[in-house]
């Protein structure tokens, strides 16, 4: 058994969605086998051999490689349970979502609703993402509820979105509303961040570097105080390197602002030292 | 067998299975992880009316702690999952979330665990947080200097409890000497405590007594006092016996803990007036774990 490369012919005109691709599903093909799957492109279907190039990858089991890969590529890694995917370039909406193990890098930018209602799993990202990181599928109640998803680059509007459960890092900025409705769980922006985070939050921590840019009137601020699960919390962004482990190291002395007051104000935005 | 001129009775140590669990205690500084610690372990000697056995195990350095601050780690001992889960609430609860600036953590990881932050969060009364943070679970619980940090879960392990051995020598200070080297030398090692004041027992128990509902009572054939007015198992010269009791996650580091000892004990030799050394048994009907004292130190 070996794992895939596909490297993508030339930018479709159509929206492609790559969902069908993940390596459970293609565990046990042949590259025959595999070209011959057909992909949604708008409204035809297509061969993947007529879209990409398929090569094996010998010895690199459970591994997909997607090159040249560009954003009109929709829903890589979606339902993923295992295994890694490596996109070089950027990609299109909802990747990693609904994933609930493995790894998706993406070496470029992606588009929104990456990581939606992802359960498990690690979601890189070099770039930047769209709006509604981590956000509902549509019609569910609840976003991400489990997983890591660390992104270098910027986020959109309404990052973290209802998610429930799991670890959202951004390197850059954030839209506004970051973390709005959140349910519980873990969002932390090191950059700049829009107005008005944890907008309806019900519980969950935001973990900020700097105030925002305008705050909801149902936040109230607790004070500074030393909080020992931020020293835990950054001793596990060293692995992830980078911007992430060197504010990590910092963490540990925050001032709490509580809410939102409109959705029960259990939820807290951490201002963390620089 | 003698080992420089005392004499390594031919007899065995019996002991038994029990629980045991490694809680870490992290605190501003060492010193008040010892305070939450001194505390937690306090009164914790014996499973007779202790309800628990425990002892500090080691010092942290705040390289090997889960929030990088200072701490020890903390060996507790019951004879049952049902006894630990309540030890470990109530002396965490009592001990550690009372003591300025600690933070507590599970040292073991095992099949079986014992909630720990899992029941203490409810002191929280509504205003504490559960974070996940790499795969663990952690209760913040608000109190008046902050927050008190404490893992869901600590891990239960089987282990064994009550090995022991006995220190026969011509006078107290000779005997209480070899004691204070034997404790030393065992506490060096991982995986055990010691859980008498000292690590020393100078009350051996026998099993029963002529008074109606007591358990345990004075070891009168070990008690040098008695020796004209009991079946005495003490020569005539011995003044004084001492006990050590060790605890250990496994046979294995009650042996190690048991040679260590009886090889310091009887380091300064029969001229430093160690006449014997011997191990508490009941004849090998009650405990599982039998520690012959010739295999230990052949």
């Amino acid at each position: 058994m070996s794992g895939f490369r596909l490297t993508l012919r030339t930018p479709p005109r159509q929206r492609i969605d790559l969902a069908a691709l993940t390596p459970e599903r293609l565990g046990g093909r042949d590259i025959e086998n595999v070209g011959a799957i057909e992909l949604a492109v708008g409204n035809r279907r297509q061969r993947l051999d007529t879209l990409f190039e398929v090569a094996p990858l010998k010895g690199a089991d459970d591994l997909i490689e997607i090159d040249r890969c560009c954003d009109r590529i929709d829903g890589i890694g979606r339902g993923m349970k295992h295994g890694r995917i490596v996109v070089r370039g950027d990609a299109g909406a909802y990747v990693a979502a609904e994933l609930s193990g493995g790894r998706v890098e993406v070496e470029g930018s992606v588009g929104p609703r990456a990581a939606a209602a992802m359960r498990d799993g690690v979601l890189t990202v070099a770039g930047n993402v769209g709006d509604f990181l981590a956000a509902p599928l549509a019609g569910e109640r609840r976003g991400m509820r489990g997983g890591l998803v660390a992104v270098s680059g910027n986020a959109g509007i309404r990052a973290g979105d209802r998610m429930r459960r799991g670890m959202i890092l951004i390197g850059g900025d954030a839209g506004a509303c970051a973390g709005s409705r959140m349910i519980a769980g873990t969002l932390a922006v090191l950059g700049r961040v829009g107005t008005f985070p944890g907008f309806g939050m019900k519980r969950g921590s935001v973990i900020l570097f700097r105030e925002p840019e305008r705050w909801l009137p149902t936040f109230a601020e607790t004070g500074a105080n030393d909080y020992a699960f931020l020293r835990l919390l950054g001793r596990s962004w060293e692995t992830l390197g980078g911007v992430f482990a060197e504010h990590g190291q910092r963490l540990g002395r925050a001032v709490r602002f509580v809410g939102d007051a409109a959705n029960g104000g259990k939820g807290e935005v951490l201002i963390c030292s620089a | 067998m003698k080992l420089n001129g005392v004499e390594i009775e031919d007899t065995f140590a019996e002991a038994f299975g029990m629980r045991a669990t490694r809680i870490l205690i992290t605190a501003t500084s060492l010193d008040w992880a010892y305070q939450a610690a001194n505390s937690m372990t306090g009164f914790a000697t014996s499973v007779i009316a202790c309800g628990c056995e425990a002892g500090i195990e080691r010092e942290l350095p705040a390289s090997e702690t889960p929030d990088g601050r200072p701490g020890l780690s903390v060996l507790l001992f019951t004879m049952s999952s049902k006894d630990m889960q309540k030890q470990v609430q109530d002396r965490v609860g009592q001990c550690v979330l009372t003591c300025p600036g600690t933070a507590c953590f599970s040292g073991i990881d095992a099949d079986e665990s014992i909630r720990m932050g899992a029941q203490l969060r409810y002191f929280g009364d509504g205003f504490q947080i559960s974070k996940l943070i790499g795969g663990r679970r952690y209760w913040r619980i608000p109190v008046m200097d902050g927050e008190f940090l404490c893992e869901e879960k600590v891990g239960m392990v089987r282990a064994v409890g009550g090995g022991n051995f006995l220190i026969l020598a011509t006078t107290r200070e000779a005997a209480l000497a070899a004691a204070e080297r034997a404790v030393a030398a065992m506490r060096a090692l991982p995986n055990v405590v010691l859980p008498f004041p000292g690590g020393v027992v100078r009350s051996g128990s026998k099993v029963g007594s002529k008074y109606k509902g007591l358990i345990a009572s004075t070891n009168d054939a070990y008690s040098p006092t008695l020796k004209g007015q009991t079946s005495t198992a003490l020569p005539p010269d011995v003044e004084a016996v001492l006990e050590i009791v060790v605890d250990g996650l496994s046979e294995d580091d009650v042996r190690a803990a048991t040679r260590a000892g009886i090889a310091a004990a009887c380091e300064a030799g029969a001229a430093g007036g160690v006449r014997r050394i011997s191990a508490g048994n009941y004849g090998g009907k009650l405990g599982p774990y039998h520690f012959h004292l010739r295999e230990i130190m052949a």
